[in-house]
């Protein structure tokens, strides 16, 4: 058998919790594995951050079992902390102290650190490692954020929406940094309402909506699993333009092909996005 | 991406966390550093008891009937006294709630830092501020209100305990109400408000002899009465004693009274201290 105690890095059963007359997580079961990257993905108020604040130990619980490498995060010891990283949606960290200052502080309170210089690097805050933290931009904020959450060197990462607010470029360095804490074997836990991230980044993925886990599994298999029917559209003679679904696009492609004998004029095939298929588990399909 | 390289942390027991003493002493640097680049708030918190000192010391002068002291040397331990308090407790209070309200404090909440290495850390800091605040004072009592320095070095040793033990036990209290604010906004009405009340019946703004018994009783619960009749002790000739409620200065009451501050309040600390706002239970 495993060395391990424990197989999961994160156990989540039956948890539940309410604000007054609001459910907002409604018997969430989590299950992630150790060293994997997990994606939590849900609109805004469908629970995520209620969930994820509770596995940190920030967050009292109303009902259900968490257990976080192998122990109830309600009760979280010095050693428990030393071992999980936390990155929140809104943080703030000392304003009038430099990242070099702030990086190599924290760096103190854990027993096996990283190195504060390779961690200002990883995040990519080299060049501004001697500013002062009120004269960072919001996304330059965000990555010192990430440094100190992983300057402990944790086992299990927990990152609470941790790209909002970077552009582009940055989040491929974010995604980057990840990949290579996930090779090192960090297990990672990551919220987010961006798909493409998700889909970039995670092994497997949780779709939340209204406090409740409504699909779970690898970003393909989900797709596929939820959206096996193909768009065919094309455009008619009459300039009028017609879709049709089907599970068999290429049977309806060359019947079409017959029958125009040649060119399909405005022909486009299309599978359905894991943003069409979140879009209609959360209920939102209207939005589009 | 799953790696085969997943890590097991769990075979290496008893890993040594860093003890909280020593973080402490670092958080005690760091803060100190932190409040010495707000300019204005350096400026402004060591000049209110300075200026507070200057007003009433000037506008009162005259001798005081049978204690051989006048009006403005009775004002510079009172000020002292005040001063210990608003670097301790005023500016302990109201920083420390915008640090929660601001979440610098949940931060710090998720990470393997003790509690008591955050506590000390602050104690440094207002030990430092502290000094620096009692030493202008102090120069500016001597040099314009005829106070004398202490000559003989029990009374030195007696002013240094007093400053500690007054110190600590403020700021362990000013600590414990940072967490009665519900917000950063509300957070200067909530701590000035009783401070203010303390310096009235404590014998700060008043002299003493003149505060009804029943008010002198109630400030007698709380340090800051002790810390301006410490002082008074410290700096003023025993002829002034006569003033004093007990008629004495009762050093070792003083004592007493301030240690027990100390204690009571770093278990009122450690048992109601939060790391977040009350808003997220």
């Amino acid at each position: 058998m495993t060395a391990h105690a424990y197989e999961l890095a994160v156990d989540v059963r039956g948890l539940r919790k309410r604000y007054g007359d609001v459910t907002a997580v409604d018997g969430v079961d989590l299950g992630i594995r150790r060293g994997e990257v997990f994606g939590l993905l849900g609109p805004n108020g469908a629970g995520k951050s209620t969930t994820v604040e509770i596995i940190q130990g920030n967050r009292s619980r109303d009902g259900g079992e968490v257990s976080v490498l192998g122990s109830d995060p309600v009760a979280s010891t010095r050693a428990w902390r030393s071992r999980v990283g936390i990155v929140w949606q809104d943080e703030s960290a000392p304003a009038e102290l430099t990242v070099r200052e702030t990086v190599r502080h924290f760096a103190r309170y854990y027993p096996r650190p990283r190195d504060p210089e390779e961690v200002i690097r990883l995040v990519g805050l080299e060049a501004k490692a001697d500013s002062r933290i009120k004269a960072l931009s919001g996304g330059q904020r965000r990555r010192l954020d990430v440094a100190l959450g992983v300057i402990g060197d944790p086992e299990l990462l927990l990152l609470d929406e941790p790209t909002t607010g970077f552009d582009p470029a940055a989040r491929r360095q974010f995604w980057d940094l990840i990949r290579l804490l996930a090779g090192e074997g960090t297990t990672i836990l990551l919220t987010t309402h961006y798909l493409e991230e998700a889909e970039a980044l995670a092994d497997r993925l949780a779709i939340v909506s209204r406090g409740r886990v409504v699909a779970e599994g690898e970003p393909a298999a989900l797709r596929g699993r939820h959206g096996t029917e193909a768009t065919v559209e094309w455009t008619e003679p009459d300039g009028v333009t017609r879709t049709e679904r089907t599970h068999t696009p290429t049977r309806t492609v060359a019947e079409l092909t017959r029958r125009f004998d040649g060119e399909i004029p405005g022909l486009r095939v299309t599978r359905p996005t894991l943003e069409d298929v979140y879009l209609r588990l959360t209920g939102q399909e209207d939005a589009r | 991406m799953t790696t085969a390289t997943v890590r097991s942390r769990t075979a290496a027991p008893a890993e040594r966390l860093p003890g909280a003493w020593g973080l402490g002493m670092r958080r005690g640097g760091l803060e100190i550093r932190q409040f010495f680049r707000q300019r204005d708030q350096v400026v402004f918190s060591f000049c209110f008891p300075v200026v507070f000192l200057f007003l009433f010391a000037s506008i009162f002068r005259d001798g005081v009937p049978g204690t051989g002291v006048n009006a403005s040397q009775l004002y510079v331990p009172a000020m002292m006294a005040s001063g210990i308090m608003s670097t301790s407790f005023q500016s302990l209070g109201i920083s420390i709630a915008v640090e929660r309200d601001e979440k610098v404090l949940r931060r710090l909440g998720g990470t393997p830092m003790p509690p008591s290495a955050y506590f000390l850390g602050k104690i440094w800091l207002v030990l430092f501020t502290g000094v620096v605040e009692t030493a202008i004072l102090l120069l500016v009592g001597t040099t314009l209100y005829d106070v004398d320095l202490p000559t003989d070095a029990s009374r030195w040793f007696d002013f240094a305990w007093i400053f500690v033990l007054g110190l600590t036990g403020c700021a362990l209290l000013g600590i414990a109400i940072s967490s009665v604010p519900r917000s950063a906004k509300s957070a200067s009405s909530v701590v000035v408000l009783p401070f203010l009340v303390l310096q009235f019946i404590s014998g700060v703004y008043i002299s003493i002899d003149t505060i009804p018994d029943w008010m002198l009783n109630i400030g007698a619960l709380f340090p800051l009465k002790w810390l301006c009749q410490g002082l008074r002790g410290v700096f003023l000739p025993d002829s002034a004693k006569v003033l004093e409620q007990a008629g004495s200065w009762e050093f070792g009451k003083v004592a007493l009274v301030l240690a027990a501050w100390c204690v009571g309040g770093l278990v009122l600390c450690l048992l109601t201290f939060r790391w977040k706002d009350r808003r997220t239970g």
